[in-house]
């Protein structure tokens, strides 16, 4: 039951009947949570994006229970240990399928059709997974983390990080590891997905035009596009089936 | 430690590598790599379950 | 719209949509990650190379300890003269005109001379001998106390040289196997044997490894003296030559034993062995320049020509979508 039972002017003052339509607006709930896809989603490739979250998952989940119990225990229990290997074999198994997901996005040029924002908050989710994963290397407390803490710190001090980021300094980089790093790959791994939802997968190549896309320059400063200017999926003419199970898509969704 | 005794397979040894002029990769690395490449090949290469599904929504024949 | 977008005639889907249900895929997803992640474990399990201590090196390599020891004291180790952010006796490294270690700044001020060895031995107790060879050393002027240091310093790495190269190592420096004590035969040392004997003995107890670690504070987190000045030494090296971990062995890739390391990290490690960054002093920031450039080219290969063409030019999306262009959904 809302607050605001009559619907708000259209230039209402209140930022949470702001946030609220424009959250809509950008991605009604058959958008957000749609129960089908277009049929050219038809390749095991598909299955890299979510089997990265699903890494990521089970990522979170060990290493919630490595911090549970904190950084000493997985030296001298049994089941510490387990969490622990479940947690490395996590990672192996993060970067495996994210860089699977990786070559298959590629290949598809899935930049595409306004896509430009999903491949660049998927590229710096890659880029700050290393880190992540390095605070983590660095926060073993064994032999391991001791080499790679005294050689890392090399590179980090030759660019001037090093001032700031010291991976000797175990107190801080656990905390870079445990809090701030997961929080920043869940936080752009959300966004990636958001932006996927939002315009879609990106459609096939068009055979009949590839070769005057062939053709076209490919130089920095080409101007022209075809795609509609947020690249979202146009809603299905009465000719097309719809998204099955879903209502007819409004431009504004429902919740107003 | 126990636990390490419990794992099927004991990996705590000096690793092999791979060398090949200046390249000097550890046989874990390869493989991992090697199975990248592999995993990528067949999901591009197997068909994916669905298909006379889709078929039948192209065909107009579901709503 | 940025001006800097290749020709894109790609067109919103406006064809038929399969039933396709995330949220069980996503369910299904974690559990077979789950379970993958759980066989490995109970296959392989996971490293855990115990780390080393102060103690052990002192006493595995008495020498070698002795020898970075002195450099500690003199102020001429790896650590003494690595510039910002430990100290200011070097300037760091540099590509062109950037000097981002040395812009930076000392954040993270170590004094080798106090902080490794100085301030650890007036902490010993009982040792009236020890204790006036350090009032001796402090009082001295620089210039003795620099003549001291490498008189003491040089028939040590005469000693070290000898051994990496597999020679006959020179008599003038002993280590006895029974008490762990070094000698060193040096004439115009001064004090320095006394103050080097006394922080051997201080190692080899476990005393040092504590000492780096809470000299300023009860509760600490931060290693990195201690990690500092064993990193100076030989026995993190000697470790990590065994486990393949050495920079020229790839070792950044590399993960202890035979388990799988950071295979992402294998362009950045690829640098380091080839020119000109192998025999470069500033390898560190002229990688990590070339990584910058590279990872910005890969955050934004949307704009960057050729790569961006290069799924059109080799059709991989021809078997990927394979099924949607026999169906005649081509147009």
């Amino acid at each position: 039951m809302s607050a605001t039972s009559p619907p708000a002017a259209p230039s209402s003052k209140s930022w949470t009947v702001r946030t609220r339509e424009r959250a809509v607006a950008a991605l009604p709930p058959e958008k957000l949570l749609p129960d089908g896809q277009p049929t050219y989603v038809a390749s095991w490739i598909y299955v890299f994006g979510v089997a990265s979250i699903a890494a990521l998952v089970v990522i979170v989940a060990s290493g919630s229970i490595l911090a549970l119990k904190g950084p000493a225990w997985w030296h001298y229990t049994g089941i510490g240990h387990f969490f622990n290997s479940i947690h490395m074999w996590g990672v192996e198994l993060f970067f495996f399928v994210m860089v699977v997901h990786l070559w298959g996005k590629f290949w598809m040029a899935a930049w595409r059709g306004g896509r430009t924002r999903v491949w660049i908050t998927g590229a710096i989710t890659f880029l700050v997974a290393v880190p992540t994963a390095l605070t983590g290397y660095v926060s073993q407390q064994n032999f391991d983390a001791q080499w790679i803490a005294t050689q890392a710190k090399d590179g980090l001090n030759a660019v001037g990080v090093g001032a700031f980021f010291n991976v000797t300094n175990f107190g801080q980089m656990y905390s870079w590891h445990v809090l701030l790093l997961p929080m920043a790959v869940i936080a752009l791994v959300a966004a990636h997905v958001l932006l996927v939802r939002r315009h879609g997968v990106v459609p096939p190549f068009s055979i009949d035009d590839r070769k005057a896309a062939l053709a076209s320059s490919s130089a920095a400063g080409a101007s022209s596009t075809t795609a509609p200017p947020n690249g979202s999926p146009a809603p299905p003419t009465s000719t097309e089936t719809p998204p099955p199970g879903s209502p007819p898509p409004t431009s504004t969704g429902i919740g107003s | 430690m126990s636990v390490l005794a419990a794992a099927v397979f004991n990996l705590n040894h000096p690793a092999h590598t791979v060398d090949w002029e200046f390249i000097h990769l550890s046989v874990a690395n390869v493989v991992v790599i090697g199975l990248m490449l592999i995993v990528f090949l067949l999901a591009i290469l197997l068909p994916f379950p669905g298909a006379a599904r889709r078929a039948a929504t192209r065909r107009g024949e579901r709503s | 719209m940025s001006f800097l977008r290749p020709t894109d005639d790609t067109r919103p889907w406006s064809g038929p949509y399969a039933p396709y249900d995330l949220i069980k895929e996503l369910f299904i997803a974690i559990g077979v990650i789950a379970l993958l992640a759980i066989v490995l474990t109970v296959l392989f399990s996971s490293p855990d190379d115990p780390p080393s201590t102060i103690a052990q090196w002192s006493r595995q390599q008495p020498i070698n300890f002795t020898a970075d020891a002195t450099k500690e004291l003199n102020g001429t180790s790896d650590t003494a003269e690595y510039g910002p952010p430990y100290n200011h006796n070097g300037e760091g490294q540099h590509a062109a005109f950037l000097y981002p270690q040395k812009w930076l700044g000392v954040s993270h001020p170590i004094d080798t001379t106090n902080d490794f060895v100085l301030g650890p031995l007036k902490t010993v107790t009982g040792d009236p001998a020890l204790q006036s060879a350090v009032a001796a050393y402090e009082a001295a002027p620089e210039a003795t106390k620099k003549a001291w240091g490498e008189a003491y310093v040089k028939p040590l790495e005469e000693y070290e040289t000898a051994s990496e190269e597999g020679k006959t190592p020179p008599s003038a420096v002993s280590a006895d196997p029974a008490t762990g004590a070094v000698t060193v035969k040096a004439t115009g040392a001064g004090p320095v044997p006394t103050l080097m004997g006394g922080l051997l003995a201080l190692a080899q107890s476990g005393g040092l490894d504590g000492d780096l670690l809470t000299s300023r504070q009860f509760f600490q987190t931060d290693y990195t003296k201690p990690l500092l000045f064993m990193a100076d030494g030989g026995l993190l090296e000697k470790r990590a030559q065994e486990q393949h971990l050495l920079g020229e062995q790839w070792g950044m890739m590399n993960e202890t034993g035979s388990y799988p390391g950071q295979a992402w990290l294998w362009l950045y490690a690829l640098w380091y062995q080839v020119e000109p960054f192998k025999a470069s002093e500033n390898a560190d920031i002229l990688v990590m320049l070339v990584m910058g450039v590279l990872s910005l080219a890969f955050i934004l290969i949307p704009f960057v020509p050729v790569v961006n063409r290069l799924p059109r030019w080799i059709p991989i999306y021809r078997l990927i979508w394979r099924e949607h262009y026999r169906a005649g959904q081509s147009a």
